[in-house]
């Protein structure tokens, strides 16, 4: 065997070795949440509230958490969608010299890294300062805080792919900016910007510390946005720190209900994505 | 060249992009409901020039122009025009790009953009619409049993006849075409050539095309332009087969060799 022939082989071997790495990673993580959750799944952890005792091992069960993960979650994408759609557009050469987008963007990437208890700190003491405690509202500001900066740079790398070619097409047609940046632009980059929101979906509906200090905890369904509210990560912090074998299961459980959640959103949007591709040219 | 009423003029039009001089004072007339054909070798210019006509130019970074453009009497870099009015200037101008963009919709949709946008919007008007220009691109009988189908499942020639039709469903006055059949087999070449020549009874038409001998076979004026300099501009049949200009004759027998 020649030196080539060997060095190719290695480089094999470590690009495999990273392969499985992540795949059982993701495949370990999902058996540890069956085993583990299976047991502690079953009706009426899904349908039911907390009971008194319910993180000693009492009746119950998460339905303030799971319904409060969606709100929190829907909540802030929903926000977090108008504000970033508007940046998006914005980014595009015909509203902004390259100079201007050029920082805009490294401040949303700077966004991006800051970790998600120091947007909860932030939205904290706001809300201490405007006299409101935790709640869903404050829960929901500080994931779309979390979250803008992610949905923002996924729609802008799916609209700065759309052809300048098809763009300036619609211009000869006499179309103004906004109307092309709607019923083109935004149309021909649907299947990133689709996928922009859904993966900032996930990340929202999976973060515990920016809730932690906003949203609060509760065992009841939040009836205004100014109740507290619980949530799956949330809930799973506190089942997991529990002594008792029983409610750590119940941990498991929760996860269980968040993994699927997430699951079902990235398989929405791949659906999503298939289905607006067939418009779009490539 | 004395013409008449020509639709388009430019005075010593000069386009600068960066510091690169790419346009230098073209003066130039184009007949109405005439083809005129623009050859000249690559990078010369010929696409800045059709970008001017349209200002479709100002989309391009650090660019400079001088000079005027006169569409129907009316200078369209006149200063006082606001970028608001930059779509009714656009609308005049139908464009024919070298690969064909169709929009992210349906085949109807792409022709019934334009209207719609133009604020005639009734639906039975639309149809009759979509329906005239589809028929005016030759694609009526190719495409009418399915309308809603996405623009993108045709064949690309059939979607330079799309954009086509979607330019005609604007109205305009002037047809550009930026070397339109460069992406198409021979045949769907001839099928846009053979549009083009017909649809000079109703439009003015201005052709930018690599391709002397498709030059030759529909325009009836010419001009050739040479590293952004206007070198000679007249009937096709003594621009094209006896220039006045020794560069222009170098270049028309260089392509031919």
């Amino acid at each position: 065997m020649n030196f080539r022939k060997i060095e190719e082989y290695i480089f094999k071997i470590l690009m495999l070795t990273s392969l499985i790495i992540v795949l059982g990673s993701l495949i370990g993580i999902i058996a540890v949440v069956l085993i583990k959750g299976g047991a502690a799944i079953n009706w009426e952890m899904l349908t039911t509230t907390p009971k008194g005792g319910f993180y000693m091992g009492g009746g119950g069960g998460i339905l303030n958490a799971i319904v409060g993960s969606i709100y929190l979650a829907s909540g802030a994408t929903v926000l977090a969608f108008f504000i970033s759609i508007g940046i998006a557009i914005y980014l595009q050469r015909e509203f902004t010299s390259d100079g201007a987008a050029g920082i805009i963007r490294a401040s949303l990437d700077i966004l991006w890294g800051i970790p998600s208890i120091v947007y909860g700190v932030f939205c904290f003491i706001i809300m201490m300062y405007l006299g409101v405690g935790t709640c869903l509202l404050a829960g929901i500001v500080a994931l779309t805080m979390l979250e803008i900066p992610i949905m923002t740079r996924g729609m802008d790398e799916a609209i700065k792919m759309v052809p300048s070619e098809l763009k300036e097409s619609t211009y000869v047609l006499g179309s103004n900016r906004i109307e092309t940046a709607v019923k083109v632009v935004l149309r021909q980059g649907l299947p990133g910007i689709t996928s922009g929101i859904l993966l900032a979906f996930g990340r929202g509906i999976g973060d515990a510390a920016s809730i932690l200090f906003t949203a609060g905890f509760s065992d009841h369904i939040a009836t205004s946005l100014f109740d507290s509210a619980a949530a799956l990560p949330t809930m799973i912090f506190f089942l997991s720190t529990s002594p008792i074998p029983e409610v750590r299961d119940r941990a498991y459980a929760a996860a269980f209900v968040l993994l699927s959640i997430v699951l079902l959103i990235s398989i929405i949007s791949r659906l999503l994505t298939n289905k607006f591709s067939k418009y779009i040219i490539k | 060249m004395k013409i008449s009423a020509p639709q388009i003029v430019t005075k010593d039009l000069n386009v600068w992009i960066g510091k690169k001089h790419i346009l230098k004072n073209i003066n130039i007339e184009i007949p109405e409901k005439k083809i005129t054909a623009i050859i000249g070798p690559s990078g010369c210019g010929k696409t800045t020039l059709l970008k001017c006509f349209n200002r479709l130019i100002d989309l391009t970074d650090n660019v400079r122009v001088k000079g005027k453009v006169i569409v129907d009497k009316e200078n369209i870099f006149d200063p006082h025009i606001d970028v608001i009015d930059l779509p009714n200037i656009r609308k005049k101008m139908g464009l024919l790009s070298q690969k064909p963009y169709p929009l992210p919709m349906s085949i109807y949709d792409n022709v019934a953009y334009g209207p719609k946008i133009h604020g005639k919007s009734n639906k039975e008007d639309l149809n009759k619409k979509v329906k005239h220009y589809l028929e005016s691109a030759g694609l009526w009988n190719e495409v009418k049993d399915r309308l809603k189908d996405p623009a993108t499942s045709l064949s690309i020639g059939q979607q330079q006849r799309l954009c086509l039709a979607r330019g005609l469903a604007v109205e305009p006055e002037v047809i550009l075409c930026d070397e339109p059949t460069s992406a198409l087999d021979p045949n769907a070449t001839r099928k846009i050539e053979k549009l083009i020549m017909k649809l000079k009874k109703d439009y003015t038409i201005i052709l930018v095309t690599h391709t002397l001998r498709q030059a030759k076979k529909i325009a009836d004026y010419a001009g050739f332009i040479y590293f952004g300099e206007l070198i000679e501009q007249g009937p096709a049949g003594e621009v094209l087969v006896k220039p006045k200009e020794k560069l222009t004759m170098e270049y028309i027998e260089g392509e031919f060799d």
